[in-house]
């Protein structure tokens, strides 16, 4: 993997995220204010833009610009902790042309570790954690088990989405939905669901590249 | 032309650019007061930077006109950081706020407890404190309605939002340094307590859509400013046994001392007529005095709203003299004015 699987993966974002606008806006209205298909919509659009300008870097300078884009553009909650995730999960790779894997487990483990440590949020606390920590786990578990990339990042989505629908049956703790209290209960977390996009993304762009 | 969808009957040109159009009304408005700096986004008082005089920021999404921007001026704001419509503005913008009104003295942050707005003001102050500007940061968490606790991001900050501004951009504005600002934002926050009803949802500009239905007969009790649905809903009694619920909510959380001198702010959501507004401070006034507090200044009208949302909150703060004092100095802003 290198630079243009960084680049495909934030147009593949983006593409996801205007495609499910009005679902994360309609989630979010449900127990938030109805403002995060639209802000994760700015945001990657934003991000494309941003990454058209600067071709020729390296994938760890293109995610810490994405991530940068994000927090000057997004706003809310979801603009610094997408943005510290991304410059994070950048400073990774530093100046490499090329990753691997096993690198690419490294760079998703730090946005994880700076979305929690933000946030101040942990698995069950209906957030974006919920989707993004199994997804981390299950594909740091499959490449030790020796599976290929691509069914491992296949198996990462799909336990980021288990996770996005886990989100249902529990109670808000952290976020705007934790003002709610019981009545958090029994919808699905917006910022859980637009992490799994993110996740599939990742997917879909390694396997266009690799086809 | 107007947009109009289902739900929505606005005025606007293009939802995407109702924050920027209407700062940019707020600045033909009043020029006299205040500069909109459109390629930064912020709301600047005229005269800043003030050298000396430790200056005051706040922001946060828009929305709840007029919150900040309406604040900018003498005695209260020096800039205001607007967001778009119900979302925390970024770092970049606080920190040319800071910049654009440090005159040396430091600046205050005065931010609602929000996670966004925590989220992005933390970076803002970071890159301020680079820059060897002096920063202090007042979080704002007056909300009853919401748990404190291990369970929650804590409570919302609403009404003391606007209390804080005024009594300590007075503090500022008499001569007081960083530390004495910063301290009366916090004394400020310690001794208010709000909690607000709604009777309508409002419409966010971008999705058309209001944010929650509210079934005829009923109130949501405990809303914040963002058009949530509150902790419950309740069927709607009378006006009395509304302000009931509600002074009781605030004072059993505030246990202010028999006696007392209070503010009491009875704040207008943005949908609910100054009618209804006086109407419930005449029964908040009763209630408090009932309770032993007596009501020795007050604020009633819309300030901290919630778009077009009906409803009300109510902000009770435990008065000193030197809050008293810093309350009735003059202030001069687009939406409060007296004294000058």
């Amino acid at each position: 993997m290198d630079a243009a699987t960084i680049t495909s993966w934030m147009r593949e974002i983006d593409a996801s995220v205007r495609a499910e606008r009005d679902h994360l806006v309609q989630l979010d209205a449900a127990i938030g204010d109805g403002d995060h298909g639209t802000n994760m919509t700015r945001g990657f659009a934003a991000v494309v833009q941003a990454l058209d300008t600067d071709p020729g870097s390296p994938p760890g300078k293109l995610l810490i610009l994405a991530g940068r884009t994000l927090v000057s553009t997004v706003g809310g909650a979801s603009g610094p902790l997408w943005g510290s995730a991304l410059r994070s999960g950048g400073r990774v790779l530093g100046d490499q042309e090329v990753f691997d894997g096993g690198q690419l487990v490294e760079v998703l483990a730090a946005a994880l570790a700076s979305v929690k440590d933000l946030g101040t949020a942990a698995v069950g606390d209906k957030t974006m954690v919920d989707a993004l920590e199994p997804a981390v786990e299950k594909l740091r578990a499959r490449l030790a088990d020796g599976v290929p990339l691509g069914p491992a990042l296949e198996d990462a989505a799909a336990a980021a989405e288990a996770g996005m629908r886990s989100t249902i049956p529990i109670q808000a703790r952290k976020g705007r939905a934790s003002y709610l209290g019981e009545r958090s209960v029994g919808h699905q977390d917006p910022g859980a669901t637009s992490t799994a996009l993110v996740i599939r993304a990742l997917q879909k762009a390694v396997v266009q590249q690799n086809s | 032309m107007a947009v109009e969808t289902n739900q929505m009957r606005k005025f606007l040109n293009d939802p995407a650019r109702v924050v920027k159009e209407s700062l940019a009304g707020l600045a033909a408005a009043h020029g006299d007061l205040l500069r909109y700096d459109v390629a930064k986004q912020i709301i600047v008082r005229k005269d800043a930077p003030k050298k000396g005089k430790v200056a005051l920021i706040s922001g946060g999404g828009s929305g709840h006109e007029p919150l900040h921007g309406g604040f900018v001026g003498l005695g209260m704001l020096d800039a205001a950081c607007p967001g778009e419509v119900f979302t925390s503005p970024v770092p970049e913008q606080m920190l040319a706020a800071t910049k654009a009104v440090d005159g040396g003295a430091g600046v205050v942050h005065i931010v609602k407890n929000y996670t966004g707005d925590v989220l992005n003001f933390k970076m803002a102050a970071e890159d301020a404190a680079d820059e060897g500007i002096k920063v202090t940061s007042v979080v704002i968490d007056d909300d009853v309605a919401v748990q404190d606790s291990l369970y929650t991001a804590g409570r919302r900050g609403v009404g003391a939002t606007v209390l804080a501004e005024k009594i300590a951009g007075a503090a500022a504005e008499s001569g007081a340094d960083l530390a004495k600002v910063t301290d009366i934002v916090k004394r400020v926050n310690d001794r208010s307590r709000s909690f607000g009803v709604a009777l309508s949802s409002c419409v966010p500009p971008a999705s058309g859509k209001a944010i929650f239905d509210l079934p005829e007969g009923q109130v949501e009790l405990g809303i914040g400013i963002h058009g949530e649905p509150g902790r419950r809903r309740a069927p709607l009694g009378s006006a009395t046994e509304v302000v009931d619920v509600i002074v009781e909510a605030v004072l059993s959380d505030l246990k202010p001392k028999r006696g007392s001198k209070v503010l009491a702010f009875v704040n207008g959501m943005g949908g609910t007529p100054l009618l209804e507004l006086y109407l419930l401070y005449g029964e908040v006034d009763k209630k408090l005095r009932a309770a032993g507090m007596e009501p020795v200044r007050n604020l009633v009208g819309s300030y901290i709203t919630s778009l077009e949302m009906a409803g009300a909150s109510l902000t009770v703060l435990e008065l000193d003299e030197e809050l008293t004092k810093y309350w009735d100095a003059p202030v001069h802003t687009a939406a409060l004015r007296w004294g000058v």
